[in-house]
């Protein structure tokens, strides 16, 4: 089975799964915009496969106050998925879905906000799943969402040590979504090791040794 | 002039007073401060996972509780610190997300913390004292020049252990 890492991972791999973030982003853009009721327009999505020291100095640093919202994933992979944006983009889209308009970029959240946190987390990691499995044919199935308001790094820990028990980088994916304002948006998708050679074997990369 | 040096994710290092050493935005990973009260010569280090030994591809030492600590305690020994006098106080080990599991990936905010004291307690250093567990963040920054541990976390006030 070789070394099961993605530090080695190769640049055909690198681009198949680059093109995955590619098109469940598109999907993930395309439900942001009927749920928020505007037209929702996207940036090529960049991926990156970083060491983890530099993790913290994405997202504007690692003491960025961030929205994470966390899905487990069963089914035919095991794993799971993160969507991230900054909290002034957190607070942009709660507002616009709950239609009480624009309130404090820095106020905190209610319950009944952080629910609908939650639900935007919900859809768009949902669309990204779903183009997911139609694409390469695998059942995935996700958990309910939840969600933890914090600094970029302490949130970014929890996939960090999930891609550490596998290597030294973590894959992300950064989406920028324009509406009226330009929001910054990650996925972190997280297959485990198996997870990765059946989501590219399905796609009829081979029998994979990555 | 007096620095503060940073440590980051899966990363150590040591300094000496009058510098500071500090990591940002630890979640679920555990920092651990080792200071020689007396040559006032120190060390953080930033760790993710709690066992090198049951992870095939273990080559990166600092991600490691057992391996990152040992690398710290030798590097500031090294420096000139009496491997005697060494205390620590530590800090981290969130849970960030509030999952109902029994899966150990999600549990390994604890795991690290355990890890981590037990480690130190086998090499014989005291822990002073530890701010870890919850459900929040942390900053860290610590002085070897009196071993004050400040802790910042979002929306919270600054402490010092």
């Amino acid at each position: 089975m070789g070394d099961m890492s993605l530090d080695n991972l190769s640049s055909q791999y690198f681009d198949v799964l680059k093109e995955l973030g590619n098109i469940g982003a598109g999907n993930a853009t395309t439900a942001l915009a009927q749920m928020i009721g505007t037209k929702v327009d996207m940036s090529v999505p960049q991926v990156r496969l970083l060491d983890f020291k530099d993790v913290g100095d994405m997202m504007g640093g690692a003491e960025q106050i961030m929205a994470g919202i966390y899905l487990a994933v069963e089914g035919d992979i095991d794993g799971s998925i993160m969507f991230l944006l900054g909290k002034q983009a957190a607070r942009h889209l709660v507002d616009k879905l709950m239609g009480t308009g624009a309130k404090p970029e820095d106020q905190e959240f209610d319950e009944v906000e952080m629910s609908a946190l939650k639900e935007v987390g919900n859809i768009i990691t949902g669309s990204y799943l779903n183009s997911l499995s139609m694409m390469t044919n695998l059942k995935l199935v996700p958990s309910v969402p939840y969600v933890a308001i914090d600094m970029a790094a302490a949130i970014l820990s929890v996939p960090a040590i999930q891609f550490g028990m596998m290597g030294d980088k973590i894959l992300l994916i950064e989406t920028q979504f324009f509406d009226e304002l330009k929001l910054s948006g990650y996925f972190i998708l997280l297959p485990d090791m198996d997870g990765y050679k059946k989501i590219l074997s399905s796609l009829g990369m081979g029998d994979i040794d990555i | 002039m007096s620095q503060i040096i940073k440590v980051g994710m899966a990363d150590l290092n040591i300094c000496v007073s009058p510098d500071g050493i500090t990591t940002l935005g630890l979640g679920s990973c555990v920092g651990i401060a080792v200071r020689d009260p007396v040559t006032k010569i120190g060390g953080l280090a930033h760790i993710m996972l709690p066992d090198s030994s049951e992870i095939k591809n273990n080559s990166n030492i600092p991600k490691f509780a057992d391996t990152g600590i040992e690398e710290l305690i030798k590097q500031i020994v090294a420096k000139g610190a009496s491997r005697q006098r060494l205390v620590a106080k530590i800090a981290g080990g969130a849970q960030m997300f509030a999952f109902q599991s029994n899966n150990n990936a999600m549990r390994v905010g604890d795991r690290n913390v355990q890890a981590t004291l037990k480690k130190l307690k086998e090499m014989n250093i005291p822990v002073l004292a530890q701010d870890t567990g919850d459900s929040y963040g942390r900053t860290v920054i610590f002085y070897p020049e009196n071993g004050n541990f400040i802790i910042r976390a979002v929306g919270k006030p600054e402490k010092t252990i």
